[in-house]
């Protein structure tokens, strides 16, 4: 259990002291998803030097550079896609990718699903906070339905998108969701994402205070905390839609798993057979 | 990789193949063990040439979702420390700027080919093009440095995929082999072996505390770290100062943004490569690349027969664009003549370098080919001062 353990963990072992202070806003939830994931690395005692993160562009994306490791901020929307082609040249490696809402269902959808059809070794968060902090505060895909931002100003009238229900039809090995609200559970979740053996996705509700909290006049982060743990979003789970992870409540932990082989590992077991035909070929 | 293992080992030193199977052996040669790519004609045939190659090899192939994505897993590879490559045509070659960009920013080798076919848009699939001179150096957004090679022969696809390798590594670069589809599909032999020893990627060594990843004099590259070796270094598209995280500090971003842009400029008579035939005495002086300036030679020999001095100059490394070779070649010719599939692109390049006074070009944009005829009668008549 992640949380008998925690007297041992000291977040600073993690972080790169340089960097602080960082830049995200005072209340800001993803520096508690920042947190958690350091915390699950812990706890799987990963070896600093093997660990890569790739991230892409946008708050989520920024996170990188505080973990102390390999860090790569690639470009808007495609981290999963650099994740993939470094996961495949370099297996020894542990690589996970943080992505935001933005970042990983609108430019990057088409990566996402073919990451979660791959199924290759690579655990991916997606923070989602609605709304795309980092260039002001305009309505992103997991908006929910009639809350303001700077481009609805009458509110959004778009449904917004389950992104569980989406990497899971899409065939990812390990699906869940989790909310800031709950440190250890949330660590818990990243925990048992990060043993998956294939392509692990975490939805992390996380809040954006300053901008989405401040837009839709949600209080303080505090306040904003004490929402999620009240009603986690019901508003945006009300909509007709019958999907597995849409009904009145909306669900948390692991919502799917699969046991579909990773594909990097039935990669190199195919090539390995090819390499010995071609070697039996040659000795006739 | 033990020599007896190579997929290249048993097969004869020369072979057959068409340009795009070429480039796959030169890849395999020159060390590559990534490819990321998607189907796109006239390319296509190195990417699946690839997928049979990697594996022989213990290297990794694998299709991506789009052509953003490959360009990037691509990336992604290379940032892993193994040599990787992407092969597309006009249509993904745009998508690839993107991702092209952050290569060049961020300073990670790769190679991109870019088998040339009629534009804009889907253009002329099947059909030879040259008009992506232009796109190939300015493609991206912003300021950047990059390196353009232009084989004209499958035995050059060959050579030059190798030579894209080692100035990639070398100098922390992407490299972009254009070629027209033409050559790509043309027959030729190769003679397997043949091209330079490709270079290491200059790595990080010695303590932690000391690394900095982009600390270099000006104009230098400075050593990259290999992930998993200790560094634990970052990586951004964002203006980055020595210590590679972020930076806005005006003084800091001139001087490493500076250093980057004038890292292959300081290094251009190692990356610049040219042809010259018949140059010292010629009157007219024709300058092409790729199908065209296969096209010259015939005209070269036609005009010569004639008793017309006529000379070709043909540059290897379009981009840095070989100037001071050009205007060497150039020196005593009266006129000036560029051949090339497309309205103007490499004649916009020899007017800046040439003026524009005795520059005339000759373009075809019709999917066909230029005539060695057309070239040769242009040339002649510009040698005989009659335009
Ligand atoms: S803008 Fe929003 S998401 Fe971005 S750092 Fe501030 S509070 Fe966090």
């Amino acid at each position: 259990m992640i949380v008998d353990s925690a007297p041992a963990f000291d977040v600073r072992e993690y972080l790169r002291k340089e960097m602080m202070p960082h830049f995200l806003c005072p209340g800001c939830g993803h520096g508690i998803a920042l947190r958690a994931l350091l915390w699950a690395l812990h706890e799987l005692k990963v070896d600093k030097d093997k660990l890569a993160v790739v991230s892409g562009i946008g708050c989520a994306g920024r996170l990188s550079a505080y973990i102390d490791a390999s860090t790569f901020h690639v470009t808007h929307g495609r981290p999963l896609a650099y994740a993939t082609g470094l996961a495949l040249a370099r297996p020894d490696l542990r690589v996970v990718v943080i992505s935001g809402d933005g970042d990983c269902l609108a430019i990057g959808g088409n990566h996402l699903i073919h990451a979660c059809r791959r199924n290759l070794k690579i655990t991916c968060l997606m923070l989602n906070n609605e709304v795309y902090g980092m260039t002001g505060g305009q309505v992103s895909p997991t908006t929910s339905e009639m809350r303001v931002t700077t481009t609805t100003p009458l509110g959004n009238s778009e449904p917004h998108f389950d992104a569980c229900a989406l990497a899971a039809a899409a065939g990812a090995g390990f699906v869940g969701r989790e909310g800031t609200r709950h440190v250890p559970k949330l660590a818990e979740l990243m925990l048992a994402g990060l043993e998956h053996p294939g392509f692990s996705f975490i939805e992390v509700l996380s809040d954006c205070t300053e901008i989405f909290g401040r837009k839709n006049e949600m209080g303080s982060s505090s306040e904003m905390i004490l929402r999620q743990k009240s009603e986690l979003r019901p508003e945006a789970y009300r909509d007709t839609v019958d999907t597995p992870f849409r009904a009145n409540e909306l669900p948390t932990g692991v919502l799917a798993k699969n046991a579909r082989p990773e594909y990097g590992a039935a990669y190199r077991k195919a090539a390995a057979a090819i390499k010995a035909a071609a070697a039996k070929k040659g000795r006739k | 990789m033990n020599a007896a293992d190579s997929p290249l080992a048993a097969r004869p030193a020369v072979q057959l193949v068409s340009g795009n199977h070429a480039c796959a052996l030169g890849a395999v040669a020159a060390g590559c063990r990534f490819f990321a790519g998607y189907p796109i004609t006239p390319s296509s045939e190195i990417a699946e040439r690839l997928s049979r190659a990697l594996p022989e090899v213990d290297g990794v192939f694998v299709q991506m979702e789009d052509e953003l994505a490959s360009m990037a897993a691509v990336i992604g590879a290379s940032m892993g420390g193994v040599k990787a490559m992407t092969a597309t045509s006009g249509p993904g070659f745009s998508l690839k700027q993107e991702n092209l960009g952050y290569a060049a920013g961020a300073e990670i080798p790769c190679v991109i080919v870019n088998v040339m076919r009629g534009g804009p848009s889907t253009g002329m699939p099947t059909r030879p093009s040259q008009a992506d001179i232009m796109q190939s150096r300015w493609g991206s957004h912003g300021d950047y440095p990059i390196i353009v090679l232009t084989p004209a022969s499958v035995r050059e696809i060959y050579t030059e995929t190798i030579r894209a390798f080692a100035l990639a590594e070398k100098f922390r670069t992407p490299v972009i082999l254009l070629y027209d589809q033409a050559i790509a599909q043309l027959t030729e032999t190769v003679q397997l072996g043949d091209g330079m020893p490709c270079a290491e990627r200059l790595w990080a060594s010695g303590a932690r505390e000391a690394y900095r990843p982009y600390a270099a004099a000006p104009g230098a590259v400075p050593a990259m770290a290999r992930p998993g070796d200790g560094y634990r270094s970052h990586t951004t598209g964002l203006n980055h100062a020595e210590d590679g995280f972020p930076t806005q500090h005006p003084e800091t971003v001139e001087r490493n943004l500076g250093r980057l842009l004038t890292k292959l400029d300081s290094h251009l008579e190692e990356i610049a490569s040219w042809e010259c035939i018949d140059c010292e005495d010629a009157d007219v002086l024709i300058v092409a690349i790729g199908i065209s300036a296969r096209a010259s030679r015939r005209a070269l020999e036609q005009c010569r027969s004639r008793g017309l001095r006529v000379g070709l100059f043909r540059p290897l490394t379009l981009w840095p664009f070989p100037e001071n070779a050009l205007q060497a070649a150039a020196a005593h010719a009266r006129s000036v003549l560029v051949p090339e599939l497309n309205t103007g692109q490499l004649r916009l390049e020899v007017e800046r370098l040439l003026g524009r006074d005795r520059v005339a070009g000759l373009h075809r944009i019709d999917g066909e080919p230029i005539a060695p005829e057309q070239i040769a009668a242009r040339a002649e008549s510009l040698a005989k001062g009659t335009p």
